[in-house]
């Protein structure tokens, strides 16, 4: 167990916007709310899966809803605590401690944030280890375990417990409690035992996403490439490089869907890449074959900052890097392909793991 | 007639313009009274156009005073910061981001009061006027007298923060209020520290007005005058006073809407080459396009209009080094030092301007102390200001289409050959005083930044609804009905949500109604 100091804090921000793969939303409000309340109370303690008994009680805080709601009313203070509580009240004993969601995007901070102000640590891992839309597509629901009891409370103390029969309803009625909360507010759900967290969440993304950003900050202070320094601390690999020359979006189904086209350059030249993304990027194709896919992490980035870019800020014009990250291992069994594949968002394509798609490309 | 005026950290332009001819135009240092550098600069322009103060029918003032004042810390009034949202939000407190010196330079006066609106209009909480009350009375005890007001979702219902200046006004007598909703867009915190900023700027705003106002009057000038916006529209010299922040950024805007008229473009691409940097922006409509993501000034994060600039370095005083055959121009330059240091003034610094001179297209110091620069060092330093430009250019396109290039500021004599992806490149006359030009055409504008939900009405509804709102406002800013036109349709579905709601951001604008 260990304490994180501020910089650490933002390190982990800025490396969770990578691993967001575009999407995930933006940790900025978080990381200053998580600043925030360790002025107030203290430094996040940051353990490891293999300290915690395996009686203790574990939780995973994140937020629901819009975006844009969230950018106004921003729920990550006492809200967290409140959802804790409201969990606790069901289960009629204490969570022992947080663990993060989504280690990609915004809810990178929502645990901190949470642990903080009650007391207790984070552990060093998350249910995904990258950034997906929807409450279900966790390694959790690929082990088969619950994501309820699941309580959701807003900033009037409100709380609400669901109790579903499996992890699709948790998403479907979790986002119908958010509209009345104000279209955002913070859940605490998959309460587990740290046996299971052992077994069934990945361990030590926190302290990758650290890592990530650590070498960026490193780079950029030594003058140094920051694009090679996040390649090698994320252990990815670039995948194409060039200019965006179109970006075209559209809604569906109140997803924001599109496609990014890439003109390649220096060892891409000749050659066009396509991305395409649902909020997070899911295919990239390059002259019409498949090189990396979702579950694999497809990240663009500044190709002179390494800062990533988010599918909203894609526009024409932006010299950019495509980099790689091989999943974790449990994605790319059947089942987590059957559930966060490419055919889950849609896209008729067969899923290629990255080191061969890499390798063709 | 019109007179458009450009109040710049450095320099004061004049023009006067009637229809679309520049009839007259002076560029006079800027005083540190403000006034007298604008009398001067009128002064020239009525002496070299045969024309009277008389005939003047408006003018349009642009100023970079109201930015610099916050980026040098000075001037600033002791203010309050308001937010209107208990009990949400709790977890980011006002000014939360702000560097500790500006902070200090206003006071650390924070409040957190109960109200607030859902981004469906809902409330949060009720307003508690008693609460209001209290926060009057502690204004009042530690003599504070300009407060902030920003309710969550003001974009969307700006009634409480109204309600909150009202009782503030009653109970703090002569208090000045400025509230969110007349600021910024949706984004808490960041339409938040543009509020603060503009209540911090009152009595700079008064001061600074009135001496614009008193600088017209000496030299007769009867005519109303406006104050240039930061999205390239006008607002009137009183509602200037209560709003000095919009004018953040109007220098760049004026300068890129100047560079549209001059050039007759509507679409295209505006590179502004100074001495030490260039601006790089992209005009749709005749306007600059803004940009999306957020935009810090003096260190504060907003989301207010401004323009999507890109600024690298390439000047006219851009130094260039030669290492191992490898050629680095700027971004570093000798800047004003220019006339002592750069060769063909007897300097030891190779700048841009000394390859210019050196390649013949420029007359300028010394010819020949550039005498002897190898022609391959000149064709390379050519070719690499060329290359700057272009890529620069082809980032702030929005296709790959080729588009017309116009060309502005003093530095513009380094391009002299053709750019990939301009369709034409264009130097317009007067490209100087851009800037005042750019003020003297403004025109006024209305914008509608809203949440719709879709339940019961289709999407062409809300869209429609929203233009005219947009239209409304705009006329009620003083735009001619006729000439309205929307000119900007942004629309962002809320993802995440089964409900189906858009945000909509919808701009109109038209030519101001002058008597």
């Amino acid at each position: 167990m260990r304490r994180l100091d501020e910089q650490e804090i933002r390190d982990i921000a800025n490396g969770s916007a990578i691993l967001g793969t575009g999407g995930g939303g933006d940790p900025y409000l978080g990381t200053l709310a998580t600043l925030e309340a360790v002025t107030k109370h203290g430094a996040p303690q940051l353990m490891d899966p293999e300290e915690l008994s395996d009686d203790s009680l574990v939780a995973f805080p994140f937020i629901v809803g819009a975006p844009v709601p969230g950018v106004e009313k921003f729920p990550f203070g006492n809200e967290l605590a409140q959802a804790l509580r409201t969990l606790e009240d069901q289960l009629g004993r204490k969570v022992d401690a947080v663990m993060s969601a989504e280690i990609g995007g915004a809810n990178s901070m929502i645990p901190m944030s949470l642990a903080v102000r009650v007391g207790i640590p984070v552990v060093d891992g998350d249910l995904i280890g990258r950034a997906f839309p929807e409450i279900q597509l966790t390694t959790l629901t690929l082990h088969g375990i619950h994501a309820s009891p699941f309580a959701l409370a807003d900033e009037h103390g409100n709380g609400v417990v669901l109790n579903v029969i499996d992890n699709f309803w948790a998403e479907r009625i979790a986002r119908a409690v958010a509209i009345e909360f104000g279209a955002v507010c913070v859940g605490v759900a998959y309460p587990i035992s740290g046996k299971q967290v052992k077994v069934a969440t990945l361990h030590r993304t926190v302290s990758f996403a650290g890592r990530i950003g650590k070498a960026l900050r490193e780079a950029k202070a030594a003058k140094k490439n920051p694009l090679d320094a996040v390649l090698a601390a994320a252990d990815g690999v670039e995948v194409f490089r060039g200019k965006i020359i179109d970006v075209e979006r559209r809604t569906q189904r109140g997803w924001a869907v599109g496609e990014a086209v890439i003109a390649g350059s220096d060892r891409f030249t000749n050659r066009v890449a396509r991305v395409r993304f649902q909020n997070e990027n899911l295919v990239l194709m390059v002259d019409g074959e498949v090189v990396a896919s979702v579950p694999d992490l497809i990240t663009i980035l500044e190709a002179d900052t390494g800062a990533a870019i988010t599918t909203e800020n894609l526009r024409y014009g932006f010299r950019v890097a495509v980099i790689g990250i091989a999943c974790q291992p449990i994605w790319r069994t059947e089942a987590g392909l059957a559930l966060a594949g490419p055919q889950h968002w849609g896209y008729e394509v067969k899923y290629v793991p990255i080191e061969q798609g890499a390798g063709a490309a | 007639m019109r007179i458009g005026i450009d109040v710049g950290g450095t320099n004061t332009d004049a023009v006067l313009v009637e229809g679309n001819e520049v009839l007259a135009s002076h560029k006079t240092p800027t005083t540190a009274d403000v006034g007298s550098g604008i009398i001067t600069a009128l002064e020239n322009v009525f002496r070299g156009s045969n024309h009277r103060p008389d005939e003047i029918s408006a003018v349009m003032i642009g100023t970079t005073h109201f930015t610099n004042a916050v980026v040098e810390r000075r001037r600033l009034l002791k203010s309050a910061a308001i937010r209107i949202a208990l009990p949400a939000t709790q977890a980011l407190p006002p000014m939360i981001d702000w560097p500790a010196d500006l902070r200090e330079a206003i006071g650390n006066h924070v409040y957190l009061v109960h109200g607030g609106y859902e981004f469906d209009g809902r409330e949060i909480s009720p307003l508690d006027e008693k609460e209001i009350r209290e926060v009057a009375a502690d204004l009042k005890r530690k003599n504070i007298r300009s407060a902030a007001l920003t309710s969550v979702f003001a974009p969307v219902n700006g009634k409480m923060e109204e309600r909150v200046a009202e009782i503030l006004r009653e109970e703090v007598p002569g208090i000045y209020v400025s509230l969110s909703s007349e600021i910024g867009r949706i984004g808490l915190l960041e339409r938040e520290n543009a509020t603060i900023m503009n209540a911090c700027l009152q009595e700079l705003a008064i001061t600074v007005v009135r001496s614009f106002r008193d600088a017209l009057n000496r030299l007769g000038i009867v005519a109303p005058f406006y104050i240039s916006q930061n999205d390239g529209t006008l607002m009137s010299s009183d509602y200037a006073e209560k709003y000095p922040i919009l004018t953040f950024a109007s220098g760049p805007t004026n300068s890129m809407r100047g560079a549209a008229f001059l050039s007759g473009a509507q679409e295209g691409v505006v590179v502004d080459i100074g001495g030490t940097t260039s601006d790089v922006g992209a005009l749709a409509h005749g306007f600059p396009r803004e940009a999306s993501a957020e935009v810090e000034i003096a260190d504060v994060r907003t989301n207010f209009r401004m323009p999507d600039l890109l600024s690298f370095g390439l000047g006219g005083g851009s130094i260039i080094r030669q290492n191992n055959g490898h050629m680095t121009i700027g971004p570093d330059s000798v800047g004003y030092e220019l006339t002592s240091k750069a060769l063909i003034f007897g300097g030891e610094t190779l700048t841009t301007t000394d390859v210019a001179v050196a390649a013949g297209m420029l007359d300028l110091g010394d010819r020949k102390k550039v005498e002897k620069l190898a022609p391959g060092t000149v064709q390379a330093a050519l070719d690499e200001i060329h290359r700057m430009v272009e890529v620069a250019i082809d980032r702030m396109k929005t296709s790959a289409d080729p588009i017309p290039v116009i060309l502005v500021g003093g530095g513009s004599v380094l391009i002299s050959k053709p750019i990939a992806g301009a369709s034409e490149i264009q130097k317009p006359k007067n490209y100087a005083v851009a800037n005042a030009i750019g003020a003297a055409i403004a025109q006024v504008g209305g914008e509608v930044d809203r949440v719709f939900m879709l339940e019961g009405s289709s999407r062409d509804e809300a869209l429609a609804a929203a233009k005219r709102e947009a239209i409304g406002k705009a006329v009620e800013a003083g735009a001619n009905e006729e000439t309205v036109k929307v000119v900007d349709v942004e629309e962002v579905p809320l993802t995440y949500l089964p409900s189906n709601s858009i945000r909509v951001r919808i701009k109109a604008v038209g030519d101001l109604t002058v008597s």
